[in-house]
């Protein structure tokens, strides 16, 4: 069984929590916080594999991680988890974001946190392994995905014009703007 | 209405949605907390709305801002209504939030029941999915009784991705509610041959999480798994059946035999690294449960042995790591074969991770002979001179003790040696606590050995010289402790008695125990020098010398610590009079017929001794002491009234009438809990060392009323213990003699001892257990386990024997009377058998190779008694290892 998923990122800041198992908020957060500082702590050419930490488990834990870039995935789970396999499904998981996000990167997560439980849905149910053959996943997400779109069809317009306006940022986009140093052209202008 | 509508539509065009709260907690990281405490307040705002998708937006933000932590439990009845939605895109923003912030005990979730039950049979396959993932999560005791019958009819559905996800469900079911799986098993049995892949690896793996806390149960259902493992290329489904196999294989040693073949197959064949390794960890499984009868097994450990190296010596660390850990299983039964690589496990300890050199270590302790122990040994300690980071050096430190000492030094040929390692070791630098441990095994080989104990003294009065003479602090504080106290004890064995008892006196600022230690030592020193100087009549030196050790004893009196204090102002006393003693035996006043330093050394005479661990409850019980009477007469009410009141009697003192019915949080406990209770307090007592277990006869009566009243049995300590302390010291004394005078044998035969003794006194179910897992044999550890076994464990719940008649055949109720009564006579014979164990090894001190006997018959006897008409059929299948490749 896996116990908890966690996702975050050079900073220990949580991308994505999935916990099987029943955590109050803030054990939640100390394991999050527990599980970043074994993790972090650990060069990239030493194995992926550690004693599971004091918070989640106990002996029977372990967690299984792997650091892509600027992200750590790590999954908690128990003895009856083959541990190269684990290793190898945290892979179909990253690939399977990769392909619905295309090139997928931590901004991805950030801002769709709610597409990434959908995917990571597909790929374990309850903290069992529900599919592991990625074509498979692909088709799901995508079915669902068209499900929704249909649904959203010429009512979600207004909405989406109105959340186009607002990714563009226009308070951001204004304070950008360049205006030339005024006090600096003034100077440099030569009497 | 329209026109509300409208608004409300328009308004919600500028309503914040999760990309805008993402951005804002971003925007603001300086007052995070405060801008999400206004986008709370905003939160609440949208949910007030009667708009299902303003409410699923919220609801979107809300399980996002509990990711960073914030509790949304609050917003529990908004986010059943998004459940509700008929759309699938709120839905699943609702299905979503339920998941991650509903548990099992949330007290909506009774609402949710028809929602789910509808979701679960609804046209779209995707909308039942949603619901199955999602209940997955939270599922409870009510929904699992109240939608196993729906979730069971899914296991039928036309569609695969229903099937798939049903089947898993079921097992959430099951942990909940554990009398579905009777019923529902013989769907999940044929799931394992389902047409689609996905569904067989669901069911895989459901079976294999059943069959890992009760395997006996489905041992019936390896003819499947075999013909699945023999068919199948699915390498993520293989690694489960395997996994699975190695569980059942300690129960049916046939099977394993079985196994052997096809698995050396895959072993050879498969390419997948994950797949041949828990292939060779299940083929040691196997070796592990199968005499040694079986002809190629010395061939199946090698070629085990050979693929781990292989492993080891890849690059990839991970690899490195799972063959180090599987090399740690091998080791325990066949140290012979994982003996050969010692270079290869060496030079593991060598590796940057520390992962795999604290694997490498463990590797070690089983390694090392009479032979290379001091090779071994040298080598962890270059390592020591080499290791940077505290806590690999403790490690190393920890484990050359553990080495060194395992077994009560069985190894250490040379005692001298072994000396001369730790007073090296004492020597480096090391974390706080390691002094202690170094110390402690200083005084134990002391103890223990007497024929080291001159040239542990000279090591330690050295080690005191060093300290006295260099003013920085390369000893450590914690073995000084040992070499004071050593040197002190020992007086005897010393050669320069009085220039060790100057460099004692010259002790700098030490922390209280040792310092106190150090005072302590002085004494007894002086003692032993005073009678040296007193038979050669030089009374002047030893006034001298009181002089000397009065002044130091002085500083030592004004030290802030109590123990320093005490010690330092008794001992001043005692030098006091000494000396009064000797002036007046100078001045020929004395009587002369005792020597002075004769009445000092009486007072410390005796020698300590070590004392055994299990003394304690090698203490017979007195007559007349009967322990199952009570010690303050039980309260009436607990045997006279109802459950229902002994418990308003326990919580509720006052206010009974507000309390009462309607706001209590502890339900009213039924007959299961109170039973279950009952056994997770047994389990704590037998695992918790301080409470002294109580006698078989007690332990069996079990439907006594007894446990329910905690105090009673808490007293019963009391009482025990003054009596005991008394009786092993007497015990203790005895046996001393007798233990040092061979050292090295003395460990195996003082095992028998105790264990046979711990049978004359009918020990607890601790020892039982130990014994137990010496002999790991199928039944037995499994009855003991379904009697004594965890009991938060869900599964316990779940060892219920599928190969009865299913449900709708036979009553469920006599199916369970049947179950009990077997369990009943099962567990009685095993008593039975288990004494008879007893009583023969008791009468013979080769109780091991009685015990396999033993064992053999047993095995036999269950191979009798197992039903074997699925299980021949397996014996035909043929396993052409070609098919893997």
């Amino acid at each position: 069984m896996i116990k908890a998923i966690l996702v975050f990122n050079n900073h220990g800041k949580p991308r994505l929590s999935k916990f099987y198992q029943y955590f109050p908020e803030d054990m939640q957060q100390q394991i999050i916080k527990e599980t970043f500082q074994l993790v972090s702590k650990r060069d990239d050419n030493v194995c992926n594999f550690l004693e599971g930490g004091s918070l989640i488990g106990g002996s029977d834990y372990k967690l299984i991680y792997r650091h892509y870039a600027t992200l750590y995935f790590v999954f908690c789970v128990d003895s009856s988890e083959s541990e190269l396999g684990i290793l190898d499904l945290i892979q179909v998981f990253v690939e399977t974001l990769d392909k619905c996000f295309e090139n997928v990167c931590e901004l991805d997560l950030i801002f769709h946190v709610d597409k990434v439980h959908y995917i990571l849905n597909e790929l374990v149910m309850g903290g069992m392994v529900l599919e592991t053959n990625m074509t498979e996943i692909l088709t799901r997400i995508e079915d669902q995905n068209k499900l929704e779109k249909q649904e959203a069809g010429i009512a979600a317009a207004p909405a989406r014009a109105v959340s186009a306006v607002k990714n563009m940022n226009i308070p951001q986009q204004i304070k950008d703007i360049k205006l030339p140093d005024l006090p600096q052209a003034i100077k440099d202008l030569k009497f | 209405m329209a026109l509300k509508k409208v608004k409300g539509n328009i308004e919600r065009m500028f309503d914040k949605n999760l990309t805008d709260l993402v951005r804002g907690i971003r925007n603001n990281k300086e007052n995070e907390a405060k801008y999400i405490s206004q986008c709370m307040e905003d939160i609440k705002q949208e949910l007030r709305q009667d708009n299902l998708s303003v409410k699923s937006n919220a609801i979107a933000k809300l399980t996002y801002l509990q990711m960073l932590g914030y509790d949304i439990s609050w917003a529990g009845f908004n986010i059943i209504e998004v459940m509700s939605s008929s759309k699938f895109t709120l839905k699943r923003i609702g299905y979503l939030a339920a998941s991650q912030s509903f548990h099992c005990d949330s007290e909506l979730l009774m609402l949710t029941t028809n929602m789910i039950r509808k979701e679960l049979n609804s046209q779209n396959q995707y909308e039942s999915g949603l619901a199955l993932t999602s209940l997955s999560c939270y599922i409870s005791t009510d929904l699992a009784r109240d939608l196993s019958n729906d979730i069971l009819t899914l296991l039928s559905s036309t569609k695969p991705y229903i099937r798939k996800k049903a089947v898993l469900m079921m097992y959430k079911v099951f942990l909940k509610y554990p009398e579905a799986l009777r019923p529902a098993f013989p769907k999940l049995k044929e799931k394992l041959e389902d047409p689609d892949p996905g569904v067989q690896s669901a069911a895989v793996n459901v079976v294999c999480e059943l069959a890992r806390k009760n395997p006996k149960n489905y041992l019936s259902l390896a003819p499947v798994f075999f013909k699945l493992m023999t068919t199948s290329t699915n390498n993520w489904m293989l690694i489960k059946i395997i996994k699975l196999f190695g569980a059942l294989t300690p129960l049916e040693p046939r099977l394993g035999q079985k196994l052997i073949e096809p698995l050396t197959n895959l072993i050879h064949s498969t390419s997948a690294m994950s797949l041949l390794y828990e292939c060779i960890n299940t083929v040691i499984a196997v070796l592990i449960t199968i005499s040694s009868g079986m002809p190629n097994h010395a061939a199946s450990i090698q070629l085990c042995v050979q693929k781990l190296r292989i492993l080891i010596e890849d690059s990839d660390q991970n690899l490195k790591y799972l063959g180090l850990l599987a090399m740690s299983k091998i080791l325990k039964t066949h140290p012979k074969s994982v003996q050969a690589h010692k270079d290869l496990i060496l030079q593991c300890l060598e590796d940057k991770d520390e992962s795999i050199r604290l694997r490498a270590l463990d590797l070690l302790y089983g390694m090392v002979s009479k032979k290379n122990l001091m090779e071994i040994v040298k080598k962890l300690m270059v390592h020591m001179d080499k290791a940077e980071g505290t806590i690999y050096r403790d490690e190393l430190l920890n484990k050359i003790i553990l080495i060194c000492s395992q077994n009560n030094y069985q190894f250490v040929t040379n005692f001298e040696w072994y000396v001369t390692v730790l007073v090296e070791l004492a020597q480096m630098e090391f974390g706080s606590k390691q002094g202690h441990v170094i110390g402690a095994q200083l005084m134990d080989v002391c103890i223990r050995v007497q024929a080291i104990r001159p040239f542990a003294v000279s090591e330690m009065a050295q080690l005191l010289d060093v300290y006295s003479s260099t003013s920085q602090f390369t000893i450590m504080q914690e073995v000084l402790y040992a070499a004071a106290w050593l040197c002190g004890e020992f007086a005897s064995e010393l050669k320069e008695p009085e220039k060790t008892l100057r460099a004692m006196l010259k002790y700098k600022s030490l922390p209280q125990h040792i310092e106190a230690v150090f005072i302590h030592n002085i004494i007894k020193l002086f003692a032993h020098v005073m009678r040296g100087y007193e038979e050669e009549g030089q009374y002047g030196e030893i006034l001298g010398l009181c002089d000397e050790i009065c002044v130091k004893l002085g500083e030592s009196l004004k030290s802030g610590e109590l123990e320093v204090q005490e010690r330092s102002s008794t001992s001043l006393i005692i030098v006091q009079i000494v000396k009064e003693e000797i002036e007046k035996v100078m001045g020929g006043t004395g009587e002369g017929e005792n020597s002075v330093s004769g009445d000092l050394l009486a007072l410390f005479t005796g020698e300590l001794n070590p004392v055994a661990p299990k003394a304690q409850k090698k203490v017979p019980i007195p007559e007349g002491l009967d322990l199952d009477a009570w010690i303050n007469e039980p309260p009436e009410d607990s045997d006279s009234s109802s459950d229902h009141e002994v418990f308003d009697n326990l919580f509720i003192k006052t206010e009974k009438s507000d309390y009462g019915n309607s706001v209590r949080y502890q339900p009213e406990p039924t007959e299961e809990e109170i039973r279950k209770s009952r056994e997770a307090r047994k389990y704590e007592q037998q695992n918790n060392p301080h409470y002294l277990k109580t006698s078989d006869v007690d332990k069996n009566a079990n439907d006594s009323n007894i446990d329910n009243i905690p105090v009673a049995e808490i007293d019963l300590n009391i009482p025990l213990k003054v009596v005991g302390q008394k009786r092993s010291d007497k015990y203790l004394n005895m046996n001393a003699s007798r233990k040092k005078t061979k050292k090295k044998n003395k460990k195996k035969k003082h095992k028998n001892e105790s264990s046979s003794d711990e049978e004359n006194a009918n020990e607890g179910p601790v020892v039982e257990v130990k014994r137990d897992l010496e002999l790991p044999e199928g039944a037995t550890l499994s009855d003991s386990d379904s009697s004594h076994g965890h009991v938060d464990d869900p599964h316990r719940a779940l060892n219920i024997d599928l190969e009865l008649p299913p449900v709708y055949e036979t009553p469920v109720k006599a199916v369970e009377a049947k179950e009990e009564e077997k369990k009943v006579k099962k567990s009685k014979k095993n008593k039975g058998e288990k004494e008879e164990k007893e009583k023969k090894k008791k009468h013979h001190d080769k109780g091991a190779k009685k015990a396999k006997k033993e064992k053999k018959e047993k095995e036999g006897k269950s191979k009798k008694k197992k039903p074997t008409s699925g299980y021949e059929e397996a014996l035909g299948i043929s396993t052409p290892s070609k098919e893997f490749q």
